[in-house]
């Protein structure tokens, strides 16, 4: 038991047992937080419901990656189930670690036994994720009975979702470590919003002057967004790529970030 | 102790009359301290968030709409409606968490309780304290749209008082629920899931009720965001609603406000003396 | 006692929570000036009693008058005149040190030029004044507790209520709230004390009932009470797991009275140092043994059968 520390990274934040983190989770889910948990599916359906349909009527066909016309639904789904993803993971990696910190100390118990802080970090990242999946395993499927889904390609666009989750929740975690006041955490929303509002997400950047379109384009959700809606038609390109490798860097950036501000986020 | 004998200026009596008349005004200087710690905050989001969403929503999304909505441009047809909505998330912030907190965290509630204040009148401070916030929120949007040209006549000024009563008929009836939770476990976070969420999508916001399926438009006729939405296009520009229509709006809202008025009272009541 | 006029007055008072009488019919007088305790564990119904004299607690049934005044009917003119030290401090983590008084005092509507040298010389009195502009959360145990003591005094009340003032500090602070407490008493401030600890009660509190379940077991000064309800000594013994009980045929006769607890047997004795000679005489040796005066635990332990902290 006492040599366990040695063959694993970062020995002194961390056992190897994330996994009771995810019990931890699984348990208070079975028994709580089911409800919370299942709603956040309902989130991107509504907006692919109202929006959709609503702004659909009164959009018509907008032009979709590959040149060709697709229908306004189409068109923001992929972009809906990316938000979402980000939304998921910044939730959980901000908001909820912050208020377990504070108001639970449900971590503080954790330190008490072998559990570092890393693998309460990972135990929180890994369950972000499997939501995340389920997520965008349901949604999905509700993309494809609305006729939604047109190309194989689009079923990664799970895996991918899974990604963009991974490259915020370490980001937000990262962040997190530096909030002292939960009134803080408005910031947080103070920059998720003009994300979800300008990256291609309801419409395209083009209708914005250039300079307002190179900033978006620096922005992860437009990267993703990008990346979703060619996989939702099968329009796979160089640039398709170039997105991917977008969040793989985030993802490295943000987990590294997590890591390097662990102590002062569990241990302070 | 130091000995300097302090006269106090108030006898008994007239501490106790003074907090019966102006309890409620003495709870919401609390209030109004707690909202100036944050208060760079919330004018950064007062000013930015009208700016990032008549942009983005009324120019952006409104270059995708062909042709006119109800006789208007797409920005001047959703503006008036984005302001209520934006109220009606504000009302959701002030009204849930801070109340849960007020009994359950901080219990910020209770000492006031100890004074000659009653528990209606921290419930009236918390409320003045709020419409004053959202208030100022509201004419700060309502300047924003007339910077953009998305409204033109004084009476859009009325959009201000519609706003802020949609956001005490859909918060006061919040602020009821949250004060009688004996614990939070999630349920605030339903709330914005499960009825929030779709009332704000399916209130006819960024499109006409009429244009949804019939078997969703009920949404929107139980929503107070669909009633204060229309009301504040009547005033904006001119709407053609007809007179009962209007009325239904303003006594709906009315209706809400005053139903979550009562309960709320009636909850910080038991809660408090019980 | 010279003839103080009644300031609380407490007849048949009643509070019923579904089953449970958490206040079962209790009567009491406290005098203005006098410090006034409720003894006993937790859960006997003091907090329950002070709640209901602020009148921030209906009750159920009986009198109760404070000031000659109803709680239920005239609460805020009662609450004006009272200063509510409550267990958990109540204290605003969200305002500074300074402005927990400051807002206090605005609830009885004081005015802010009367304030702003009141809270300081409330801070001075708190040993508080350089943490004026420090956050509440900052503050260690001790420190709130005196904070909340300075804050029920804002509106110079003529009844302190103090429910369990000193639970949850260490010896150090404790003696420093104490002392406060005199001060404020020397002042002609009554003070209302709910504790379940018997030195506090001992200290702080002229006269005293002692509470369990709800109700009154007995009521007066605490030496009185420990005169009427135990021997002026105790004798404590251990013997080790589970031979107390074994023990106790051999010691039959030595003191007046015998409490055997889970770890230890206490023989209640004239003079102490005589019965442990006597026990050294009859060739029985202890593990330890203490001789000690009669506390009120002995006078709770007497009336109940259980110790006040369980």
């Amino acid at each position: 038991m006492i040599e366990m520390g040695r063959s694993l990274l970062f020995p002194s934040l961390r056992s190897g047992n994330a996994t009771g983190v995810l019990l931890r989770a699984w348990t208070a889910f079975k028994s709580t937080s089911w409800a919370t948990v299942a709603s956040g599916f309902m989130e991107p359906v509504l907006y692919l419901l109202a929006m959709g349909m609503g702004m659909g009527a009164l959009v018509g066909d907008v032009v979709g990656p590959d040149g060709n016309p697709m229908s306004y639904a189409a068109y923001i789904a992929p972009a809906l189930l990316t938000t979402s993803a980000m939304n998921g993971a910044v939730y959980e990696s901000t908001w909820n670690v912050f208020f377990k910190l504070r108001f639970g100390k449900i971590y503080q118990v954790m330190l008490q036994t072998p559990m570092g802080p890393m693998d309460i970090a990972l135990g929180e990242v890994g369950w972000a994720l499997l939501r995340g999946l389920a997520y965008g395993v349901a949604f999905m499927v509700v993309a494809f009975v609305m006729g939604l889904v047109t190309s194989l390609w689009a079923l990664l666009m799970v895996p991918v979702a899974l990604l963009v989750a991974l490259g915020f929740a370490g980001f937000g975690m990262g962040i997190t470590s530096y909030l002292t006041n939960f009134r803080q955490m408005d910031v947080v929303g103070f920059v998720m919003l003009p994300m979800f509002l300008f990256s291609a997400t309801l419409y395209p950047i083009t209708v914005y002057p250039e300079w307002i379109q190179w900033v978006v384009k620096v922005m992860p959700l437009w990267h993703g967004v990008e990346l979703m809606r060619g996989l939702s038609i099968g329009y796979v390109t160089w640039g398709s790529l170039g997105h991917l490798a977008y969040f793989l860097v985030m993802a490295g950036v943000g987990l590294t970030l997590m890591t390097l501000r662990l102590r002062k986020l569990f241990l302070r | 102790m130091s000995d300097l004998p302090l006269t106090r200026p108030l006898t008994r009596e007239s501490m106790a009359s003074a907090a019966i008349r102006r309890g409620v005004l003495f709870y919401a200087e609390t209030w109004i301290r707690y909202i100036r710690v944050y208060a760079l905050s919330l004018g950064l989001v007062a000013v930015v968030q009208p700016l990032l969403y008549l942009v983005a929503m009324g120019v952006g999304l409104g270059a995708l709409v062909r042709g006119d909505v109800a006789g208007v441009s797409y920005l001047r047809f959703v503006a008036p409606a984005i302001m209520v909505s934006t109220m009606t998330a504000a009302a959701m912030g002030e009204f849930s968490y801070n109340i849960t907190g007020g009994f359950l965290w901080n219990k910020g509630f209770f000492a006031p309780n100890q004074t000659p204040i009653q528990p209606r009148q921290i419930a009236g401070g918390v409320i003045v304290a709020c419409c004053l916030r959202f208030t100022i929120q509201c004419l700060i949007f309502w300047a924003m749209m007339v910077a953009f040209g998305a409204v033109d006549s004084a009476l859009s000024l009325l959009s201000v008082p519609i706003s802020l009563l949609c956001a005490l008929a859909f918060g006061l009836p919040l602020m009821a629920y949250t004060a009688q939770m004996k614990r939070e476990h999630g349920q605030l976070n339903l709330v914005q899931r499960f009825i929030v969420m779709p009332l704000s999508l399916f209130s006819g916001t960024y499109f006409l009720l009429e244009t949804m399926p019939g078997y969703l438009q009920w949404i929107g006729w139980v929503s107070p965001i669909w009633h204060a939405t229309q009301l504040a296009r009547v005033v904006c520009f001119g709407l053609v609603e007809p007179g009962w229509l209007i009325v239904t709006h303003v006594a709906y809202l009315v209706a809400l406000a005053l139903l979550g008025w009562v309960l709320a009272m009636r909850f910080f009541e038991r809660r408090l003396r019980d | 006692m010279t003839a103080s006029p009644t300031v609380i007055h407490a007849a048949d008072l009643m509070k019923v929570y579904g089953k449970l009488r958490a206040v079962d019919g209790i009567n009491f007088e406290v005098r203005e000036g006098e410090s006034f305790g409720l003894l006993g564990p937790n859960g006997a119904g003091k907090s329950t009693t002070m709640r209901m004299i602020g009148g921030t607690l209906i009750r159920d049934g009986g009198t109760l008058e404070v000031l000659g005044l109803d709680p239920d009917k005239d609460g805020p003119l009662i609450r004006a005149n009272l200063g509510v030290v409550p267990q958990q401090d109540y204290l605003d983590e969200e305002l500074r040190v300074a402005e927990n008084l400051t807002m206090y005092g605005r609830y009885f509507g004081l005015p802010y030029s009367y304030l702003r040298p009141k809270v300081a010389e409330l801070l001075e009195f708190a040993k508080l004044t350089d943490r004026a502009k420090a956050n509440v959360e900052e503050l260690s145990g001790g420190m709130k507790r005196r904070l909340v003591i300075a804050r029920g005094l804002i509106n110079d009340p003529r009844i302190l209520l103090l429910d369990e003032p000193t639970t949850g500090l260490d010896p150090q602070a404790r003696h420093i709230v104490w002392d406060q407490l005199y001060r404020l008493k020397e002042r002609g401030v009554t003070l209302i004390v709910t504790t379940h600890f018997m030195d506090e009660a001992e200290q702080l509190c002229e006269r005293l009932i002692v509470m369990d379940n709800g109700q009154i077991k007995a009521e007066g000064r605490p030496m009185a009470l420990i005169r009427e309800y135990s021997t002026p000594e105790v004798l404590e013994l251990r013997f080790g797991v589970g031979r107390n009980e074994e023990l106790l045929p051999q010691l039959e006769g030595i003191g007046e009275r015998h409490e055997l607890l889970a770890d230890r047997l206490l023989l209640y004795v004239r003079d102490g140092d005589a019965a442990l000679s006597e026990v050294a005489r009859r060739g029985i040796t202890p593990l330890t043994s203490l001789v000690r005066r009669s506390s009120l635990e002995d006078v709770f332990l007497r009336l109940t059968g259980r110790s006040l902290i369980e």
